[in-house]
């Protein structure tokens, strides 16, 4: 018995040791994402809490936890009360299997590709049930709008994510990020992941592609009833997933913690400070992103998914299938 | 092995119970989720019996697609008093057809389990005579050189019934303006700009 209660200690101890950082991370990471928005429109962002603003978050986070929350007479009160709880633990659950380093990770699964992709497709009931449950026209046509664009841009990145195991050869993170100790597969699999980027905008709701929640049609879309804390989660549940795709899209074409070459001065730097890099890297285009492009009309969106996007992913597949065939590049199978 | 049953019964009951309430409550999307919860807790069995491929692809295809759609569907019908009226018997035409369509199923339940249990080399394969590779690799293995028949089949037989669901579907609706983009970026000023000299006191007359 004193055996089991030491090992989960272990356990708990290593996920907290993962999760703090996260969540202080994700608080920074608003930050950061207001500042380069400001900064593109030649604003200067939140720059008076703390230096340089650091502390806005922080700020903002107190003023929610202290705002009542308010549940509308009508709505469905438990699924309701579950939507944040769904969109933010979702967000959280799917750092376990992303790999800092060679060592640092909470648990190396055989399958975790799949892990990873099956969880962000979960983020999408978060978004549904605080939809449907706030009983409200707005926040439901968020939803259905939400439901359809991730449905739709979750089969791109499928397809994208085949690409990348077809050079690989196993669904380990960890064999994936030591695959492209020669070549990071952003070279090759360059287009790959120009749709990925793009994909992963549609994935996290964001805009270009931020139809759920588009205010000028739809108040704020699914959280449009929400209020203090709960609507914190939401928003704290959301750049989770936006730091997930981010460190996703660091695994599968960046190289993980690998450092750029393996030479003198950057194999210094200690592994995890190269995945944070890289992470931070594809979060600065993401919020890029947000600040230069106008949003997009809904049927060209899905006009963009399923007619564009997808049969450009599918004949790459075939491409880069063939290509590995032909050259004999094939993965051998080290099972 | 504790943690492993205390996870096990965890799972399973769950998941019981949530099949119980998906036939049961009557709120429909509430049966809904309970239909995601379900196959939620059989994902988590499949991966502790060690099949962790399949439990991942009932976690992607099913509940992140299949119950998205149901889900998608029956908050647009707004059902709940249909299902009511059901249960109070009125018109109760669908039980027998569900009755027909259960009692099959688990006719063809009972010959599959009925048939391992009898026979053990009913599904064997030559193919695959090593455990201690990931059961990723052993699917592949198999599906691709024993069964590659029908596995193709079986897509084929998929492909079909889309073609067809779309077939059934498909109506082309007049009078609806779309935007072509062809059109739109083959536009030039000498074919869309027209230049009047306008006399005054008259105006310019516009033909369309």
């Amino acid at each position: 018995m004193f055996e089991y209660l030491q090992v989960l200690g272990q356990e708990v101890y290593k996920i907290l040791f993962m999760l703090v950082p996260i969540l202080v991370s994700v608080a920074m990471v608003v930050w950061l994402d207001r500042r380069v928005w400001g900064l593109v429109q030649k604003r200067k962002g939140p720059n008076v809490v703390g230096p340089f603003g650091l502390l806005q978050t922080l700020a903002d986070a107190l003023k929610y936890i202290f705002k009542e929350i308010i549940i509308p007479a009508s709505a469905n009160k438990a699924v309701f009360i579950l939507a944040p709880i769904v969109t933010m633990t979702l967000a959280l659950v799917a750092w376990a299997v992303i790999p800092m380093s060679e060592d640092f990770v909470l648990s190396d699964i055989n399958v975790g590709v799949l892990y990873l992709f099956a969880v962000s497709s979960l983020g999408v009931y978060g978004i549904i049930m605080g939809g449907w449950a706030s009983n409200s026209k707005y926040p439901f046509l968020g939803a259905i709008r939400s439901a359809a664009q991730m449905v739709s841009y979750e089969v791109s990145i499928g397809i994208i994510i085949i690409n990348v195991l077809l050079c690989v050869g196993s669904l380990n993170l960890k064999d994936i990020v030591l695959a492209q100790k020669e070549l990071w597969y952003v070279i090759p699999l360059f287009p790959m992941f120009v749709i990925f980027f793009i994909s992963a905008l549609a994935e996290t709701n964001r805009p270009p592609f931020d139809l759920p929640e588009a205010e000028a049609e739809l108040v704020a879309g699914y959280q449009t009833e929400y209020s203090g804390m709960m609507y914190a989660m939401f928003w704290l549940g959301e750049y989770a997933n936006i730091l997930l795709m981010c460190a996703i899209g660091a695994i599968l074409f960046l190289g993980g913690w690998l450092p750029i070459i393996d030479i003198y001065p950057f194999n210094l730097i200690p592994a995890p400070i190269w995945m944070i890099l890289k992470i931070l890297f594809l979060f600065f285009l993401f919020a890029l992103v947000k600040a230069i492009v106008p949003r997009y009309r809904y049927d060209q969106l899905m006009r963009l998914g399923w007619k564009i996007l997808l049969p450009f992913s599918l004949i790459y597949l075939v491409l880069t299938a063939s290509f590995l065939f032909y050259f004999d590049k094939l993965p051998k199978g080290n099972f | 092995m504790l943690a492993h049953s205390i996870f096990f019964y965890f799972f399973s009951v769950i998941a019981i119970f949530s099949s119980l309430m998906v036939i049961t409550s009557r709120n429909t999307v509430n049966s809904v989720f309970f239909l995601i919860l379900d196959f939620i807790s059989v994902g988590c069995l499949f991966i502790m019996v060690g099949a962790e491929f399949l439990g991942m692809i009932i976690l992607i295809v099913y509940v992140g697609a299949v119950a998205v759609l149901f889900l998608f569907v029956v908050m647009m019908l707004n059902v709940a008093e249909q299902k009511q009226s059901w249960f109070i018997g009125k018109k109760s035409t669908h039980i027998p057809i569900g009755l027909i369509v259960s009692v099959l199923i688990l006719l063809e339940l009972l010959v599959v389990v009925g048939g391992w249990k009898y026979k053990d080399d009913l599904m064997s394969s030559n193919t695959l005579n090593i455990s201690d590779i990931s059961n990723t690799h052993q699917l592949g293995l198999v599906m691709y050189t024993d069964y590659i028949l029908y596995f193709q089949l079986s897509g084929v037989i998929l492909l079909l019934s889309m073609i067809g669901a779309i077939l059934l579907t498909f109506r082309q609706r007049k009078g609806v303006k779309k935007q072509s983009y062809f059109n739109q970026i083959s536009r030039n000023p000498s074919s869309s700009i027209e230049l009047k000299e306008v006399k005054s006191n008259q105006g310019v007359k516009i033909d369309d």
